[in-house]
């Protein structure tokens, strides 16, 4: 019995690695695509290295002392001392895990801290407004006047500052590749800052549960190089249709759509950041409330 | 609502459930009735106040709840297992995993826990019943009666379906209409204040009514976990209430606390919840850590490696356990300032917890280690709950959280930290404490065969989820397509789960087996153990001590072993012994709660006020409730001290 167990287990190692050759390049928050992302796989790759530590500390001590103090006819007779314990010993094992946590605090915070900024000075960053609705999500470029839905472009070296909110419930926005997620809350605006190193097309998701579409409420960010970008955003705005307030309101009705694009936003006539149903206490029309000013947006900053 | 309404319709799966719930009742009613054990049942059952009864009671419940939470986890699995499988929709694997996360927590765990303190407590600390006997019955049949009330849920009216943290503004009327989350605010409510007053109880229990000589100092491990659990219960459990109170009058009366309009605050909800929420993942803990300590020393032969530390680590843990709940949504953009402390108070977490695990190793350092079922999860426990626990630090790096957040890799984590800690421990004390409750053995062999399917199980289902969340699999997804690569190891995954559900049917055909064939307990002491528990009889009596035995030693009962005195017991000094009266009142004021909730779910507030009443009459009831309990004659006690310490 026991043998065969040894045998099973011998096999678990193997086929781990099995999985690992098999499916790492499907493992996106392990190919970083920004420099977001790569400060997050530095992050994760730095813990991983300690983690592996313990692990490894832990099994080996586990399996000796099981392996050596097991019961076996030779000590039978054997009576274990009675000993209450050994304060050397429990200070160095108090002592390492504090060593171990300082070394990861403390990249941990800086990392932290430097998230909440652009990851570049020098380039100014480009606003996209993002709106999660149930279940699709809208991107509006305030300083291009163009909007889409279900993708966005942007450009490579350029720091995105993504602008979060909701109309409903709580959703949150991942694209691994680029960066870890942050939650899009109705009436609030978060900021999430991304970048793209290369052009491509990376995944990006709702990673917070909002009901029945869920699943689906997926998105794509598409990175280009500058030009291209450019000239994409010049063709939106001469050939792309105008949004109204008519059709907006049909795209926010609960359910999924495909992708589309227009050639204005509907920041024109409504943030949905701005709201302010918390401020000023009563209901309003959320549509009658484009002209909700700066100041107002301060206050939903200290609120964050 | 309609009536049409009222009964779930449309699915296969919900008409099979129906019928197999109706021939369950027809089939309980007709035993009962065949066997003449109505009386039975009521006189040793549904009125006792006796914490071994309630203590089996809870466990039994807890077994039930593992099944159901177990169904749901399986059928997720099975929905999961290829891309685009059309198995379940997205509204009912919606419903299934808020099920199976609610009634797994609070319904399984918890009870388990409970189930496990109500038996071993009042036994190791020499006590004769808890503080509040009356008390403890209301606690078990209130937490029943919401079980009961949310379990019916899914067969009457609808489940809930926003997720078991039950997140505003989803979980509100705006897109939550049906009565599901009603269920949820109101089941939740009602057993959550039977283990409020649980927490009380045992509280008292434990600081006023241990035996003679044993001092703070000298409990036992477990105990001292529990008195640290019910210091976490009453400090967390108020915070529940008062949330899910928020809640309901928010869904039943429209107001607007949690909403997102007229001034309601949605991130109200979500830190309210786990402020509660962080410090109850360690009320489910904190005494699986108790339930490990007992079980390694008895079998390793050894006094716990490092008590005062064990103990001192504990308390950190409590404390810390308050001020960590942000880093549940650290994606929240609370800032970096606030994400920077709640990730530091979350990773020192791991401080008290790594020196747990060393003294664990030093107990079994120079002992003589015996495999036996009991044992082996509490071995297996600490390598697998090492692997939950260094994730749990990678999650707590905020900066890297934002990518694991809300991932597979955040379920593999607590699956890691839940099973392996919580589900092994329970395991682990029930194989351990069986005979204390039945006065027969588990069959090791059949426990053994549970173990290795269930640990193995465990392992193939949860540790691909870690890569599945590095592919960015979110959970709570009800299907995926097939170009992400993510079909094999969801595969891997279910074939896990099988393996476990194999390993929980073992467990019952054990229980079974056992109780017909197992291996009667004479001496009350099967594993030479350490504690007093192991000084009563199996089963053991009612009254547990004929004397109340004096505590010399932390291992009391190894210490009486060793020095040979403590056992003998003089017939001269017994005294009659003075037990509570059973009474029936917990009980019916409980039915009268499930009414109460009932018509709360359903808005019929006529029935809910009727209940009300009764409720409120149970307690006038109990306020001129002279009956100050019986004395069992000395007679009697040597009658059966006699029996069962000729039998040993």
């Amino acid at each position: 019995m026991k043998q065969r167990v040894w045998k099973w287990a011998s096999l678990l190692p193997l086929s781990l690695l099995i999985f690992l050759s098999g499916c790492s390049e499907n493992m996106l928050v392990l190919q970083p695509k920004g420099p977001v992302a790569k400060t997050q796989y530095d992050l994760i790759v730095w813990s991983v290295g300690f983690m592996l530590l313990i692990i490894v500390v832990v099994f080996v001590l586990f399996a000796v002392v099981l392996i050596r103090y097991r019961e076996k006819p030779e000590n039978a007779n054997y009576e274990p001392p009675e000993e209450e314990g050994n304060t050397l010993l429990e200070i160095v094992w108090t002592a390492i895990p504090i060593i171990i946590v300082t070394a990861l605090a403390i990249p941990t915070v800086k990392a932290t801290f430097a998230l909440e900024k652009p990851s570049q000075k020098s380039v100014k960053p480009l606003t996209i407004h993002v709106t999660a609705a149930n279940w699709k999500w809208i991107f509006s470029y305030p300083e291009q006047n163009i909007e889409t839905v279900n993708y966005v472009n942007i450009p490579e070296d350029v720091p995105v500052k993504f602008e979060l909110t909701s109309v409903g419930p709580m959703s949150s926005f991942w694209v691994p590749q680029l960066g870890g997620q942050k939650y899009a809350m109705d009436g609030m605006e978060t900021e999430l800052f991304l970048e793209a190193d290369e052009p491509g097309s990376y995944m990006g998701r709702n990673a917070n549960f909002t009901g029945k579409g869920f699943t689906h409420m997926e998105f794509e960010v598409v990175a280009q190089t500058k030009d291209d970008f450019n000239k994409w955003v010049k063709d939106v705005q001469q050939t792309a249709p105008k949004l109204s307030k008519e059709k907006y309101d049909t795209i926010l009705k609960p359910g999924l759509v495909g992708r589309m694009t227009f050639s204005n936003t509907h920041l024109e006539w409504v943030d949905h950041s701005k709201q302010n149903s918390h401020h000023t206490g009563k209901t309003e029309d959320h549509r009658e409330n484009a002209e909700h000013d700066e100041g107002m947006h301060m206050e939903h900053q200290s609120h964050q | 609502m309609k009536w049409s309404e009222f009964f779930v319709t449309g699915e296969p799966l919900i008409y099979a459930a129906d019928v197999s719930i109706v021939l369950t009742v027809i089939g309980i009613v007709f035993i009962l009735t065949y066997f003449k054990k109505w009386k039975w049942l009521w006189d040793e059952w549904l009125t006792t106040v006796d914490h071994k009864k309630i203590g089996v009671m809870y466990i039994i419940s807890a077994v039930l709840m593992l099944f159901r939470g177990g169904v749901d986890a399986l059928l997720m699995r099975a929905q999961l297992t290829a891309p685009n499988m059309k198995f379940l929709d997205s509204q009912h694997y919606n419903e299934i995993f808020t099920t199976h996360g609610t009634i797994m927590i609070l319904f399984m765990a918890m009870p388990f826990i409970i189930g496990l303190m109500n038996i071993v407590v009042p036994l190791q600390i020499g006590a004769r019943d808890v503080a509040y006997p009356y008390l403890n019955a209301l606690s078990f049949w209130l937490f029943f009666v919401g079980a009961m009330l949310f379990n019916i849920a899914f067969v009457i009216g609808g489940s809930p379906d926003a997720g078991w943290t039950a997140y505003f503004p989803l979980a509100g009327n705006e897109f939550s209409p049906g009565v599901g989350n009603n269920y949820y605010a109101v089941a939740l409510q009602i057993s959550g204040i039977g283990t409020l007053m649980t927490g009380i109880n045992f509280l008292v229990t434990i600081l006023k009514m241990r035996a003679p000589g044993m001092t703070l100092m000298r409990m036992p491990m477990f105990t001292w976990t529990i008195l640290i659990t019910c210091v976490l219960i009453i400090f967390a459990f108020p915070v529940l209430t008062v949330a899910l109170a928020l809640m309901t009058f928010d869904r039943l009366f429209d107001t607007q606390f949690f909403t997102m309009a007229n001034g309601g605050m949605s991130m109200l909800w979500a830190n309210l919840f786990w402020i509660w929420g962080h410090p109850e993942v360690y009320i489910v803990i904190l005494p699986s850590f108790g339930i490990f300590s007992e079980v390694v020393s008895t079998f390793a032969r050894k006094r716990l490696f490092g008590y005062k530390a064990m103990v001192g680590s504990i308390v950190g843990i409590a404390f810390l356990s308050f001020i960590v709940w942000v880093h549940h949504f650290f994606t929240m953009g609370a800032g970096a300032a606030v994400n920077s402390f709640f990730s530091i108070t979350t990773m020192a977490i791991a401080i008290p917890t790594g020196v747990k695990i060393f003294n664990w190793l030093f107990t079994l350092r120079k002992g003589r280690i015996r495999f036996t079922t009991a044992m082996l999860w509490s071995l297996a426990f600490i390598p697998n709950f090492v692997i939950g626990g260094v994730t749990g630090v990678m999650l707590a790096m905020a900066a890297a959280d934002y990518q694991y957040h809300n991932s597979y890799f955040l379920i593999a984590h607590f699956h890691y930290v839940l099973i392996a800690g919580t589900v092994f421990a329970c395991f682990a004390g029930l194989h351990y404490w069986y005979p204390k409750m039945f006065g027969h053995m588990l069959n090791e062999r059949l426990g053994k065969w549970t173990f290795w399917l269930f640990m193995i199980g465990f392992n193939v289902c949860f540790f691909p989820m870690y890569f599945l969340g590095l592919m960015g699999m979110t959970r709570r997804m009800y299907t995926y397509s097939a170009g992400l690569g993510w079909t094999p190891l969801n595969v891997v995954a279910s074939v896990g789960a099988a393996l476990m559900g194999i390993g929980f049917l073992v467990l019952c055909y054990n229980i079974y087996y056992s109780a017909r064939y197992g291996e009667r307990d004479m001496t009350g002491d099967p594993w030479d153990g350490r504690t007093l528990e192991w000084a009563t009889s199996s089963p053991v009596a009612h009254y547990n001590f004929a004397v109340i035995p004096e505590v010399k030693d932390l291992d009391a009962y190894w210490e009486m072993k060793k020095s040979g005195k403590g056992f003998e017991m003089d017939e001269e000094k017994l005294k009659p012994i003075h037990m509570p009266s059973n009474s029936g009142r917990p009980f019916l004021i409980s039915i009268a709660f499930f009414f109460a909730g009932f018509g709360l779910v359903f808005k019929w507030f006529t029935l809910a006020i009727i209940a009300a009443v009764f409720i409120i009459l149970g307690l006038i009831l109990r306020s001129f409730d002279d009956d100050d309990g019986y004395y069992i004659s000395v007679d009697e006690i040597k009658r059966t001290e006699r029996l069962t310490r000729k039998e040993a």
